[in-house]
């Protein structure tokens, strides 16, 4: 068991690495630096200052070095300074976690409490007219851009009926965070509606649910004691999936809502080519899908008995 | 019945989206970019601009029907360029075994562990804006599902007779690979590429909305929608239609995918 859990553990590890380890290769052969992106900005800069801020943000050193320096680095925990606003970046993306974390948390949530009822339903009403409203709703929701699905509630929640805030962040309340979370949550909300679906129906099928059926127990404890808790483990991973994805969706979502987390922050970066600060962006955002990613499967290990005995 | 009604939704959607992208000259009544007249700044749909004009006083309707030619060439190149990059990997991997499957697999988990749109707006930043970055950032990231799938399709033919007979006969690794077990793993790389299609568009104008896309003035329904959020409350009709020619078009790619999948898949070996 322990050893499971710790197999799974490295494996996560060496994805880390891996990830650093492309992250820096990807920026490192920039074309455009911050330093070329700054002169194009106010053209009458002397080249001789630009000279010196390049060797004073280390752009100059060989590769090498600079990967040994950064590796160190975060090691330590620093992830150096925006090249930008000079401020470190552990302490812009500590400032800004918080408010992704409680949009992804809402996002999952809603996806959970409307995607797992809607896939039950269509399987238990397999073939009747409930059965396609759910899978014409999810068919939708996978396809419908997020940001377009955003801007409608806009329009019509916000601007015409005015019962929710349009966009930004206030004081942290929950009537900001619900037209986000709505938005962000709509595609995974269908993609759990297929899934359990698919998972209700494959377990409909079990031997187990013959024979507790033919053990005479009532269709209610069939259902709730034996057929959600089976189909639970079958969804459970793609809940963990688009958890731990949620960070890197948000990306658009939050630029649309002024959401004043990890996501808006990366897209304000790449465009000023801030590249620690996208560094830093991007690694907590792997990160983030790592670790939930990791728990799921150990929390796979602690719910089935069947895995831990493979 | 129900997968036909996909199969011959999805077919539909996507031929007409073909055809507007084909004929877009002759279907829009104004230029796209050109045509600009401030006088007839955010007009609301009417007989002269069937779905209305935009801050710049452009035809909406002319802008979407041009936009289908970028949406549909990128969401073509960039699943050409993911299904070749990861049928290509996950068919060596599976094959080939060894210390080359390690690695790709690994380079699959990293792939999957970094969201397209994160990864593609990296690779902008490096890259810079424009069509052809666009290309390589997205053809370049989203083929973790085209080269699972593939991989595990390989191992399971790889010890059916068919090959066993091929190798027998004294093929080489890359006739049996690309001309015996290929052929045979069409049909759920087929489902998977056709979603990916979708995927691929979506993407595209995820970025343009962010302004990392493609370039205004070049009408991209993402980068049309870009600007419609200042003007939602003056014009709406610049945010719904853009956004409704995205979500028909993706939808269509999904459908076609799901009836595809049933047709050629029956056992939902291509789910992703």
């Amino acid at each position: 068991m322990f050893l499971l859990i710790g197999r799974r553990l490295l494996q996560s590890m060496v994805t880390v690495i891996a990830a650093v380890t492309l992250i820096f290769l990807l920026f490192s052969v920039i074309p455009g630096t911050f330093v070329s992106s700054l002169a194009g900005d106010k053209r009458d800069i002397d080249p001789k200052v630009l000279e010196r801020i390049e060797t004073e943000l280390g752009l100059n050193d060989p590769l090498p070095t600079r990967f040994a320096n950064y590796i160190g680095n975060l090691v330590r925990g620093d992830l150096g300074t925006s090249f930008a606003t000079q401020r470190p970046v552990t302490a812009v993306l500590s400032a800004r976690i918080w408010a992704s974390f409680k949009l992804a948390c809402a996002a999952i949530g809603f996806a959970v409490i409307v995607g797992l009822p809607l896939g039950f339903v269509a399987a238990v009403k397999q073939g009747t007219w409930m059965d396609t409203t759910a899978m014409m709703t999810a068919v939708s929701g996978l396809s419908i851009p997020a940001f377009w699905f955003g801007l409608l509630t806009m329009y019509f929640i916000s601007l015409k009926l005015g019962w929710l805030p349009t966009f930004g962040y206030g004081n942290g309340g929950f009537r900001h965070l619900i037209l986000p979370a709505l938005t962000l949550g709509i595609a995974p909300m269908a993609l759990l509606a297929r899934t359990s679906r698919a998972a209700v129906l494959e377990t409909m099928n079990a031997d187990f649910i013959r024979t507790a059926r033919s053990k005479g127990n009532t269709e209610t404890r069939i259902v709730v004691r034996h057929m959600a808790r089976n189909a639970f483990v079958l969804v459970l991973t793609t809940i963990g999936l688009q958890f731990g994805s949620m960070l890197g969706g948000s990306v658009v979502i939050e630029n649309l809502f002024a959401w004043p987390g990890i996501g808006a922050l990366l897209t304000q970066s790449v465009s000023m080519r801030d590249i620690p600060m996208v560094q830093g962006c991007i690694l907590l955002i792997v990160l983030f899908f790592l670790v939930i990613n990791t728990l799921v499967d150990i929390a796979y290990l602690l719910i089935d008995p069947r895995i831990r005995y493979r | 019945m129900i997968f036909r009604s996909n199969l011959i939704v999805g077919l539909t959607i996507f031929a007409l989206v073909v055809l507007i992208a084909v004929f877009a000259p002759l279907i829009a009544p104004y230029d796209p970019i050109s045509h600009s007249n401030l006088l007839y700044a955010e007009e609301a749909p009417g007989a002269q601009f069937w779905f209305g004009t935009d801050e710049q006083g452009r035809d909406i309707f002319s802008r979407i029907m041009y936009g289908a030619r970028i949406s549909l060439m990128i969401g073509l190149a960039v699943q050409t360029m993911n299904t070749c990059v990861g049928v290509l990997l996950g068919l060596s991997a599976g094959y080939l075994g060894g210390w080359w499957d390690e690695f790709v697999q690994s380079l699959t988990n990293l792939m999957l562990a970094i969201p397209t749109v994160v990864f593609a707006l990296a690779l902008m930043a490096v890259l810079g804006p424009g069509i052809v970055s666009l290309l390589i950032a997205l053809g370049l990231t989203d083929w973790a599902y085209s080269c699972r799938i593939s991989r595990a399709q390989v191992l399971t033919h790889k010890s059916q007779n068919y090959v066993q007979a091929a190798r027998t006969m004294g093929y080489g690794r890359l006739h049996i690979m690309f001309r015996e077990i290929l052929p045979n793993i069409g049909g759920p790389l087929i489902v998977v590429a056709t979603m990916g299609i979708g995927s691929a568009i979506m993407a595209e104008a995820a970025l343009s909305f962010l302004g990392l896309g493609v370039v205004p003035p070049a009408p991209s329904w993402g980068g049309m929608l870009a600007r419609a959020r200042e003007q939602l409350m003056v014009a709406p009709w610049v945010a719904l239609f853009p956004g409704l020619a995205l979500f028909i078009t993706v939808l269509g790619f999904n459908m076609l995918g799901d009836g595809l999948r049933d047709l050629l898949d029956p056992h939902g070996k291509a789910k992703r």
